[in-house]
């Protein structure tokens, strides 16, 4: 499969970036690691007439801390998620999410922009980008902005983004020491998208759960943050019946469309059980 | 049409030529430069046939465009063996440890290891089966895909093969 013609141009900086997508109009793609856009193309099912490659802009990729956030270039890999030490102590969620996306050789070219931009329900990351609370900065010819996440997916492949945009870097205000976190993901093999997968983030105190915040991936047509279930779990101490309320609130707000991975009954009942599963190995693992 | 000139290391030669921006690298490879040991399989970035190793990394090749890999550094199935012919330890172990049936898989496989390997010497049997991963086999059942790089983890590491083999 051999992708329709288009133009290539590979800017060296985020100002020749936006100016080349404000010029080049809606005919215009940026393109970051490519692994959901090259097939979409090879399929003939998007046929950009330009192409604007990320990959040689040096300012958007990389780790940073900056106050209490975390900073992390647009063009950062999966790959380089997975292996940064300092993200693995402050941000471990980052790692275990990023571990159960797709495979080796696509987590080493697939970014976190590309992953958080693209709005695929599918995605695993904007459920983590949802409940963590983080920010995208977004530049543009005519300036930058900063969206929240949560503000961010409004449908399948609809965003907040505007023609000539493109998100630069992913604000994450750090969580608390001793927190426990759990990325579940339900799937039928590696390289599939989610039948259901839940995020859950949380601290303890004195054995009940102080703060909480629960994320749900591919059970909608956007991703989730799931505040009642949060609200649920939050003063309790992960008592069975607790667990099967905030569960029951977590599948409350999911509408999964039928599919290959299963009826959409099966699939909201699972985003309930991912939700039960990351809540008690989040608990296991909080201080 | 737009067209690109591209110059690159493969397999430790420099490399240049004119592509279209639309050629994909695995095309680039098999046709423009007849390096036909990297394999189109389902040509969907899910079976690692056409896995080759760019700047230190494993790709597949069918989902990259070769404009891309322009300035880089490639290694392909064809750049494994030494130039007087001695095999690379984990050719030698998919031989010895009877890592291939059919070989269609085998260069993307290898070509995987050998990133595998660079990042992790010494793997468990999970560490392999999690990084191999991206790499589908119809023929073997894997278990001896696994043993073959596990004779090469050993070969590598100058620990005695005969026992890995055994």
């Amino acid at each position: 499969m051999i992708p329709g013609s288009f133009a290539y141009h590979r800017p060296k900086s985020i100002a020749e970036a936006v100016a080349l997508l404000a010029d080049l109009g809606d005919q215009a793609r940026p393109l970051a690691g490519g692994h959901s856009l090259i097939p979409m193309m090879k399929l003939r099912l998007a046929m950009p007439e330009h192409l604007v490659d990320l990959g040689r802009i040096a300012e958007i990729k990389g780790i940073r801390a900056e106050g209490g956030d975390i900073v992390i270039g647009a063009m950062t890999t999966q790959h380089e998620l997975i292996v940064d030490a300092g993200l693995a102590g402050k941000l471990p969620i980052l790692r275990e999410t990023a571990l159960a996306i797709a495979d080796p050789q696509v987590r080493y070219v697939g970014t976190l922009g590309g992953n958080v931009a693209n709005g695929d329900p599918g995605n695993d990351m904007p459920a983590v980008m949802l409940f963590l609370g983080a920010t995208y900065h977004v530049a543009a010819k005519r300036g930058e902005r900063r969206i929240a996440a949560r503000d961010f997916y409004q449908g399948a492949y609809f965003t907040a983004l505007e023609p000539g945009e493109m998100v630069t870097a992913i604000r994450i205000p750090v969580p608390p020491a001793g927190h426990g976190h759990a990325y579940e993901k339900l799937k039928r093999k590696i390289g599939d998208y989610a039948t259901a997968a839940a995020a859950v983030i949380l601290t303890l105190k004195q054995g009940r759960v102080a703060t909480c915040s629960i994320g749900l991936t591919n059970v909608s047509e956007t991703p989730l943050w799931a505040e009642e279930a949060a609200k649920i779990a939050t003063g309790s101490t992960l008592d069975a019946a607790t667990v099967k309320k905030a569960a029951a609130a977590a599948e409350a707000i999911t509408s999964p469309a039928a599919d290959n991975r299963g009826p959409a009954a099966y699939r909201k009942k699972m985003a309930g059980v991912m939700v039960a599963r990351a809540l008690a190995r989040a608990q296991s693992r909080a201080a | 049409m737009s067209k690109h000139q591209v110059t690159l290391q493969v397999n430790g030669k420099t490399v240049a030529a004119e592509v279209e921006a639309r050629t994909l690298l695995i095309h680039f490879l098999r046709e423009q430069l007849n390096l036909t040991g990297p394999h189109i399989g389902c040509d969907t970035s899910h079976c690692g046939a056409c896995t080759v190793d760019l700047n230190g990394r494993s790709v597949k090749s069918c989902t990259l465009f070769a404009v891309q890999a322009g300035g880089g550094e490639l290694l392909t199935i064809e750049g494994m063996a030494a130039p007087d012919g001695t095999l690379h330890a984990l050719q030698e172990g998919f031989r010895e440890m009877h890592g291939l049936q059919c070989g269609f898989c085998t260069p993307g496989m290898i070509m995987r290891g050998y990133r595998l390997l660079k990042e992790n010497p010494n793997p468990s049997e999970d560490d392999i089966r999690f990084g191999i991963a991206g790499n589908l086999c119809r023929c073997t059942g894997y278990q001896n895909i696994v043993k073959a790089i596990q004779y090469a983890a050993a070969k590598l590491s100058g620990a005695s093969v005969k026992e890995a083999a055994e």
